[in-house]
């Protein structure tokens, strides 16, 4: 046995240094290729820079190459988690271009599956985040659960990940014949998964301690950075298109806009974030249940469109609510077949663009819990 | 909306009688001189009854064969009239040169980076304008000059002399 030594240490001596650290690109937790270069006093974030492009692939430049119906595709690629939301305001804004009206059935059905496609996107979200925190579990429920949504889906569009399913004037293929039955059942799953969630994440103990008081961002400075979706309304503004500008068909069901409210911390952190996602999925579930139910049985799916679709010149900017925020496009015709720019209008760049402001003076581990609440997908940041 | 509507075009046209103003599908649009843009934003923004709060997006348009070439596109989102507008701003080809509104919205800050790394206008005041997506060495090979890929005039079949094709193997035949 040796004899035990006492080290004596001046603590009031230790030497402190700035130091640049880069977060990314190839990191499990930016959910992506993205490059954080974060300036560290110690532990604590003193300064963030987000470096993107990795996934660039010239989404504008393409599309001014392409017909308008062959854009589709790629505009399913931006957001891959929720293709089916992706694809609603180019189609949609292509739509008011040309003066078409789409049959009442085509509306219900996209109604239907971009709020499933909404619900499967913020479980990703919540599930990453959980993950990002450190809880594991949640994320294996909540793909369990996805799988339901992803194989209805499939069986309407042939496709798991990216559909190319809304089409300009109606949609790919007619719903198969179990549709409204399957939809039921999806929400009693999801329901009952989230009730189960709600014990098991959202009011544990260890995950409030963890995410609440985290990352604040008040509403002055979400409506300056021109946050939406959860983002914002967890910061507790009601910014909501489908109730402020309702398009489609939905002033036609009952449903309540999300906000935090800082229930276990502070408004705006990012417990408040996730919470707006949580519930955000039970209202999904409310709009789809009274969709189920007013939607047509018979009808048509696809209304009679011109061979060569070449609306008048003219311009046009139409968003819609996106499960991460307002994703917009600004298309402008200049008579021919071709879209002469199309510009995306993308949820994530710019809820993104707010992460350095809401991450300084934070410790290094919540700036990777911070990055998680704001839910991005480099695919639409860097489009 | 209607009288969102008669009020923004009231505080336009008693501050700035000169802007032309059209509607097109339902969405308005102003077109306003270089020069103003930041004074007009202001307005726009502190002005309570208009109070656009938001920026949702700067963008541009390259129209090759016009002078002014160049379009930068503003759209803006008021929180409490729920009310929308499109500023237009030209900006001529030789010299792409836009005022920034960074001082406005912090929002710009991204949005004319990504711009600029688009379409090289060039916003002055910018704190950090760089490029975004690109590399920072994207230039042309043989002039040196950068390259900016949304403008219309970039060559779709590849830069010239920029990167060597891979090798190819004989037995294909020749590389069309």
């Amino acid at each position: 046995m040796g004899e035990r030594k006492i080290i004596e240490y001046d603590f009031g001596k230790v030497a402190t240094e700035r130091m640049r650290v880069n977060v990314g690109p190839q990191h499990p937790s930016t959910h992506g290729v993205l490059r954080l270069e974060v300036e560290l006093e110690g532990e604590i974030v003193t300064e963030v820079v987000p470096h993107i492009g990795y996934l660039h692939r010239c989404f504008e430049k393409y599309a001014e190459e392409k017909t308008y119906p062959q854009v589709i595709p790629y505009i399913d690629r931006l957001d891959y988690i929720s293709s089916m939301n992706n694809e609603w305001p180019y189609v949609m804004g292509m739509e008011k271009l040309l003066g078409i009206e789409v049959p009442e059935r085509v509306e219900y059905i996209r109604v239907i599956f971009a709020e499933l496609n909404r619900i499967a996107n913020h479980q990703i979200a919540v599930a990453t985040f959980g993950m990002d925190a450190g809880a594991f579990t949640p994320f294996l429920y909540f793909f369990r659960d996805r799988e339901m949504i992803l194989s209805l889906f499939e069986r309407a569009s042939g496709g798991r990940l990216l559909y190319n399913y809304y089409w300009i004037g109606g949609l790919a293929a007619d719903v198969p014949p179990t549709f409204k039955e399957e939809c039921l059942n999806i929400v009693k799953t999801v329901r009952k998964t989230n009730a189960e969630i709600d014990n098991l994440l959202i009011y544990n103990k260890i995950f409030i301690e963890r995410a609440a008081n985290v990352g604040i961002l008040p509403a002055d400075v979400a409506i300056n950075y021109a946050c939406s979706g959860p983002v914002l309304r967890g910061s507790g503004v009601p910014f909501d298109l489908r109730k402020s500008e309702p398009y489609s068909i939905y002033n036609r069901f009952d449903f309540n806009v999300q906000v935090g409210k800082g229930e276990v911390g502070t408004v705006g952190d990012c417990w408040d974030r996730n919470i707006v996602r949580m519930r955000e999925m039970e209202e999904s579930c409310k709009i789809i249940e009274q969709a189920v139910v007013q939607m047509p049985d018979e009808g048509n799916v696809q209304e009679k469109l011109p061979k060569k679709i070449k609306p008048a010149a003219g311009e046009i900017y139409c968003k819609a609510e996106n499960p991460k925020g307002e994703l917009g496009f600004y298309i402008v015709s200049d008579g021919t077949a071709k879209p002469y720019r199309v510009k995306c209008r993308p949820t994530s760049f710019v809820n993104l663009s707010v992460l350095p402001e809401i991450s300084k003076g934070y410790m290094i581990a919540d700036l990777i819990l911070i990055l998680g609440s704001v839910d991005i997908v480099l695919g639409e940041v860097d489009r | 909306m209607a009288l969102d509507k008669e009020n923004l075009l009231n505080v336009i046209k008693t501050e700035f009688p000169d802007f032309q103003i059209y509607e097109h599908r339902n969405q308005l649009t102003i077109i306003v001189q270089k020069e103003q843009i930041v004074g007009f934003c202001q307005l726009l923004r502190d002005n309570p009854s208009t109070s656009f709060d938001m920026l949702i997006d700067i963008t541009a348009i390259d129209w090759l064969d016009r002078e002014p070439r160049y379009e930068v596109v503003y759209f803006l989102y008021s929180n409490r009239n729920k009310s929308r507008v499109r500023i237009k701003v030209a900006v001529s080809g030789e010299n792409p040169v836009c005022p920034t509104v960074t001082s406005v919205w912090e929002s710009a800050n991204w949005y004319e980076r990504e711009t600029f790394d688009m379409y090289g206008i060039k916003f002055e005041g910018h704190p950090g304008l760089r490029r975004f997506y690109m590399p920072e060495d994207y230039n042309d090979p043989s002039s040196g000059e950068p390259l900016y890929p949304l403008r219309k005039d970039f060559p779709l079949m590849g830069v010239p002399d920029s990167l060597p094709l891979p090798p190819y193997t004989e037995k294909f035949g020749e590389l069309k």
